[in-house]
């Protein structure tokens, strides 16, 4: 069964603080954040439900906002998830060449996941770097500017990360 | 002349204490002596102008908010920049949060809320981290909380994360999920100002035109009137990427010609790798795009400056719109038809899909220009696209549907002939576009000569 520590449960009560009484609905888009964050990167229908069960509203309210913003996966992905912006000002400045180079390190298109499970690769719709394109974002930061140079420094430093966190 | 971007070079200005050294805060300590009905006062005489993209003057919005006894009012600050080519509000909150964090204490105190919150786009992740250690700063400092100054007047905020959506940029769409729901635009009316937020009375505005506030108060709305020119007053963040020298982020007066913005070092610093400009889209993707000629000058032959007025000069037909401030550069190298293509693909992404001319437009203008992309199109394609567009303008709810019409519209007006060659050079399409532009299908190696 899913379920969040007690210090996240704190973050929730914290979170519902913000809202008037009664419109605890209100931190629902937060909490799938800190769900998706804490409870396997994804949001199952479990995990959903135990998000409905929290605020006191219905799952239908919950499955509806998860399947209308981008961010929440519905699936599971990769350990890490390089999202690489392709529209307009991405593109000028060489966002396809990236999308192509990942694919050809790693044998992921856009939607694909490693068979290890490291990485997933997606595309996405201008994140506001358009200044310092191409870029993708990777967790919670942003990585601007890339070069093959680049792409491969990150990809090591994943396969870094997973061999020490293991 | 830089209002907001004057101290974003002083070592530790994201920090509290060198703020306050630099002399931050002084607009609350001023507008905490006035009435809240003065501050509104001085915001009408500045002329600000709304810097989220419809460019609304901020006074006259704030003038529109009910007060119905009893029922506390909301200042919701609109940080879910999104619009493809603008970036300069994730700059301001991130090198400049407290700039914002003040700007928001005086827009509150003039608003009447007391609980005022930012939204933010879920991507700027770690921007939330630095929005809320300046508002723990300004807790700790009198300057939040209650009882601000001695005055009576209580004042919190907190920020939400969006998760993905630009339609939440649209402040009804942006109540909506502030409320926990999918960001489905109102019908107005009632406008928020009346039924905002859980139902009440709710001021939306941009992260930009909330730190321009500081300013305002600081010389006074009279004095900020007289920077600029006509009804475009203050100073502008611009955005600027594309296929320039030095993209980034760029405060002006709004005096400068688009050709001293382009070409000058202290700004764009010209076209990247010698090459001639093409065209630009001066205001974020939902504006008309503009080909060299009809961007520096306008119509009748006049110098094009970056300022609202003159952007828009010619209307549709030849002009464009200041819009969000992101300028997105081509250069002679870069298609047009495909560019409009990932704009076009852009709006279906972020279509809500609550009315039927956007939900369904969107996806057949992507269909058809990705189709004319890729040498696949027919001649009667581009006035078919013609058509869809013009079915999208003013048929929906909120203005997606325009600005997904906008761009498409425009690419067709003046740059038709560009349409025409992808028909007519089915195979040199692909060769073109080096065959990666729709991976979503299938990845093509690149065509080497």
């Amino acid at each position: 069964m899913v379920k969040f520590s007690e210090d996240k449960l704190a973050k929730v009560q914290e979170l519902i603080s913000h809202y008037p009484e009664g419109k605890q609905k209100s931190a629902l888009l937060p909490v799938l954040h800190l769900a998706q964050e804490n409870l396997g990167g994804w949001l199952s229908a479990e995990t959903m439900d135990y998000v409905a069960s929290l605020l006191s509203i219905e799952p239908i309210e919950v499955y509806e906002v998860a399947t209308f913003y981008s961010m929440y996966n519905l699936q599971p992905v990769g350990k890490y998830m390089f999202e690489v912006c392709h529209t307009g000002p991405c593109m000028l400045r060489g966002s396809d060449d990236v999308i192509t180079y990942i694919y050809e390190k790693l044998g992921i298109k856009p939607g694909e996941t490693t068979a290890d499970g490291l990485f997933t690769l997606k595309t996405v719709e201008c994140l506001g770097a358009c200044g310092y394109a191409p870029m993708m974002q990777l967790g919670k930061h942003y990585r601007e500017h890339l070069t093959k140079e680049k792409i491969d420094a990150i990809i090591q430093e994943c396969t870094m990360n997973a061999a020490a966190n293991n | 002349m830089k209002l907001l971007l004057e101290k974003n070079h002083v070592a530790g200005i994201r920090g509290y204490e060198v703020y306050r050294r630099e002399g931050g805060y002084r607009s609350v300590e001023k507008a905490m002596k006035m009435s809240p009905a003065e501050i509104v006062d001085e915001v009408k005489k500045s002329g600000l102008r709304g810097r989220g993209g419809a460019g609304f003057p901020t006074g006259m919005k704030w003038s529109f908010i009910a007060k119905p006894e009893g029922v506390p009012r909301h200042l919701v600050c609109n940080a879910d920049e999104s619009e493809p080519g603008t970036f300069k509000d994730r700059y301001l909150m991130e090198f400049l949060p407290h700039l914002l964090i003040e700007g928001l204490i005086v827009s509150s105190y003039a608003l009447g809320s007391n609980v005022t919150y930012i939204y933010i786009r879920g991507e700027y992740a770690w921007i939330v981290d630095i929005l809320e250690q300046a508002i723990t700063e300004a807790n700790n400092n009198g300057w939040l909380g209650k009882n601000i100054l001695g005055t009576g007047f209580d004042c919190q905020i907190y920020v939400q994360r969006g998760a993905g959506a630009y339609i939440c940029g649209e402040e009804t769409a942006l109540i909506e999920s502030l409320e926990g729901k999918r960001g489905n635009p109102r019908i107005k009316p009632p406008f928020p100002a009346i039924k905002g937020v859980w139902d009440r009375p709710t001021v939306v505005n941009n992260v930009e035109t909330l730190a321009a506030i500081v300013p305002i108060i600081n010389m006074g709305g009279e004095e900020y009137a007289k920077i600029g020119v006509g009804k475009s007053t203050g100073t502008k963040l611009l955005s600027a990427c594309g296929n320039i020298n030095k993209p980034g982020v760029y405060e002006i007066d709004m005096t400068i010609s688009v050709e001293e913005f382009i070409y000058s070092n202290e700004y764009c610093g010209g076209i990247a790798n010698g090459k001639k400009l093409k065209a630009c889209i001066p205001g974020g993707s939902s504006v008309p795009i503009l080909p060299a000629n009809l961007l520096l000058k306008t119509a009748k032959g006049e110098t094009r400056y970056m300022n609202y007025e003159s952007l828009s000069d010619g209307g549709f037909a030849t002009g464009s719109m200041m819009g969000s401030g992101g300028f997105i550069v081509l250069d002679e190298d870069q298609c047009v038809v495909k560019h409009t293509y990932t704009l076009a693909r852009f709006y279906r992404h972020e279509s809500c899909g609550q009315c039927s001319p956007c939900r369904e437009g969107t996806g057949w203008m992507e269909k058809i220009l990705k189709s004319i992309d890729s040498g696949k199109g027919k001649m009667s394609d581009i006035n078919l696209l013609w058509d869809i567009q013009s079915k999208i303008e003013g048929n929906t709810i909120c203005p997606l549907g325009d600005a997904a019409a906008w761009p498409v519209a425009a690419a067709i007006r003046h740059f038709r002939d560009e349409f025409e060659w992808h028909v007519l050079n089915p195979d040199e399409c692909l060769k073109r576009n080096y065959g990666l532009a729709h991976y979503a299908d299938e990845i093509h190696v690149p065509v080497t000569a």
